[in-house]
């Protein structure tokens, strides 16, 4: 199908593409009200990555979606797809480059899970035999057996069924950009940390630009490259890697918004396999000593939880075959955050971001 | 007047060892000499040149009839659900045809159309107006507002979600308005007869002044209910034919 262009894309060769998206002082107003829904929202999405834009509701999260696809007119600026402005396309045809999930999934419930999967490359006029290769190929990718599940209606698919054929449906005519409008917002707890674990093992595959909307901070963190965290009037308060706003939030807001228990959040993005380890030191860690043992996957913070229930005693790090990495100890966490603390504040070119000055919505 | 055969046909209650059916030349089977609740060999004798002629007029004016009131009807809901004004008037011009009398109806048209099929049918037709109109429009709007969302989000056109989407899911109420369409309309179309001669309602008036004879009125009343009831379940099976996944369930 489609050649890879991308070095290193590792994926499937039918999921090369991927657009950066880049907004240039961005407005929404609606027509009677006084204050725009959308101030002067600028930043820039590189190809192949992940941002999540959060907020409290009214902070314009899912009308800022809504402008890029062209769902809701812009009132002011641009939008670039690919460095192309998304204005002088026509609707439709932009539309069907970008992949489109909303949280109710929206799947078509007089269509089987193929018709549905089908619908975009059907509306771009492809050969039968390429919708079919490719609703086959796209099955197989969100582990659906094909043979039994390709003529299932939606009714007949559990809840994170359906929403792994929306993303499937999305993902159909290899879009360069993906607009996710809070996919996992109405999955049970249980599950919707496996579709979140599923998404990010899927787009380590397919390497899409993604703009992902959700008002939860924690989904936010756990499946962003990056973060646009915006304030009420569509202002954007901190655009940055999930580290740098845990670590340097930008104001009171911010800080306030990620929580205060930042500080853990940022453990959760650490794993104890990039943590510097302590030598066992001579000890024969085995079964003997005692000591709790713990996957070397495990993150920081749910290390540093079991820690604090087995009265702080340092954690047995193994990998996969049991074999000992080390031992975790507390020194080790008050080391991470100092070292995080240490780090360059945001602004210094690493992230693109045009954060605006947190207290200032600017009139259109 | 077009009312005389009606007023004609008062009930008349005739001694039964009469014979009803004329005994010419003595070919008349016993049930008939005898006026038998029901009276199978009359029924033989009669399909071919009384009841076959009038259930065939009489699927055809109601056929007609729901088929005119069925592409208006969704014209008027099609526009109705593109523009939401259109909605008030067709409703109340719609409520009002349907709650004139049939016979009040049939006068109505006879000055200006005439005594004719043309009659006929534009009675028949204002009957089924509401009834489609409502359905219909009920369907169209019945589609769940996220599905909507994700065609409009993909990249459909408005026709392409209205005939992809809309229509399709639509369908159950559809289908639900055309069944009652045409059991009421198979129902009305019996007393068509006053304006335009054909039909079942033609033999059933006939029955009305056969006093003890019941042969015709059953036969022919039977055949009206016979086919209302088999309209209504062809429908239903179309219907279970065009929506699958209607019965797809978790399992």
């Amino acid at each position: 199908m489609n050649t890879a262009d991308t070095a290193h894309n590792e994926g499937p060769s039918a999921f090369a593409q991927a657009a950066e998206l880049e907004l240039r002082h961005v407005s929404k107003r609606y027509a009677g009200q006084r204050e725009p829904a959308i101030g002067d929202l600028s930043f820039t999405v590189p190809a192949g990555e992940v941002c999540v834009l959060v907020g409290p509701s009214g902070s314009g999260k899912t009308t800022t979606m809504r402008l890029i696809n062209r769902m809701i007119p812009i009132s002011g600026g641009d939008i670039l797809l690919g460095g192309r402005s998304v204005l002088t396309r026509d609707p439709k045809e932009l539309r069907r480059e970008i992949g489109y999930v909303i949280q109710q999934i929206g799947l078509f419930p007089h269509q089987t899970v193929d018709e549905n999967i089908a619908t975009v490359p059907r509306l771009l006029g492809w050969p039968k035999e390429r919708v079919s290769a490719r609703v086959h190929e796209l099955l197989e990718l969100i582990d659906l057996d094909p043979e039994e599940m390709r003529d299932r209606y939606p009714a007949q698919l559990s809840g994170g069924q359906r929403q792994r054929v929306g993303v499937a449906r999305a993902l159909a005519a290899d879009p360069p950009l993906m607009l996710m409008d809070e996919p996992f917002g109405a999955i049970d707890p249980i599950n919707r940390t496996r579709l979140q674990d599923e998404f990010l093992g899927l787009q380590e595959k397919v390497k899409k630009t993604v703009v992902f909307v959700t008002h939860d901070i924690d989904e936010a963190i756990k499946m962003g490259d990056r973060i646009a965290i915006l304030r009420e009037g569509g202002v954007l308060a901190q655009y940055d890697t999930p580290r740098e706003i845990l670590t340097h939030p930008a104001d009171d807001f911010v800080a306030q918004f990620v929580g205060a228990d930042r500080g853990l959040k940022r453990l959760a993005l650490t794993r104890l396999s990039e943590l510097k380890l302590i030598e066992p030191n001579g000890r024969r860690a085995d079964a003997s000593d005692g000591a709790q043992r713990v996957p070397v996957q495990t993150s920081v913070r749910d290390a540093l939880s079991i820690m604090l229930s087995a009265n702080g005693d340092p954690l047995t790090v193994v990998d996969d075959d049991g074999r000992v990495e080390g031992l975790f100890t507390l020194g080790l966490v008050e080391q991470l955050l100092a070292d995080d603390a240490a780090a360059p504040p945001p602004g210094d070119g690493s992230a693109q971001a045009e954060a605006q000055p947190a207290s200032q919505g600017r009139p259109v | 007047m077009a009312l005389a055969p009606l007023i004609a046909a008062g009930p008349v209650i005739a001694a039964a060892t009469e014979p009803v059916i004329p005994n010419y030349a003595a070919q008349s089977s016993s049930c008939e000499i005898h006026n038998d609740l029901f009276c199978g060999s009359w029924v033989s004798h009669n399909w071919g040149p009384v009841l076959w002629p009038a259930l065939r007029d009489h699927i055809l004016l109601a056929l007609v009839a729901v088929g005119i009131g069925f592409v208006i009807a969704m014209a008027l809901a099609l526009a109705a659900h593109r523009f939401g004004w259109v909605e008030r008037p067709t409703t109340a011009v719609t409520t009002i045809l349907y709650t004139i009398p049939s016979l009040a109806l049939f006068e109505l048209l006879a000055a200006p159309v005439g005594l004719n099929v043309y009659s006929a049918e534009i009675a028949l037709v204002s009957y089924t107006l509401l009834i489609l109109f409502r359905n219909i429009l009920a369907g169209l709007r019945s589609v769940p507002t996220e599905v909507l969302d994700a065609a409009d989000g993909m990249g459909m056109s408005r026709g392409q979600a209205l005939v992809r989407v809309e229509l399709p899911l639509a369908l159950p109420s559809i289908v639900a308005g055309l069944r009652i369409a045409i059991v009421t309309i198979i129902a009305l179309t019996t007393v068509v007869y006053v304006i335009y001669n054909h039909g079942l309602g033609v033999p059933i008036h006939t029955a009305l002044g056969e006093g003890p004879f019941k042969t015709e009125l059953i036969a022919a009343g039977g055949l009206a209910i016979v086919l209302a009831l088999f309209a209504d379940g062809l429908l239903v099976a179309i219907q279970r034919l065009l929506t699958p996944w209607a019965r797809a369930r978790t399992g």
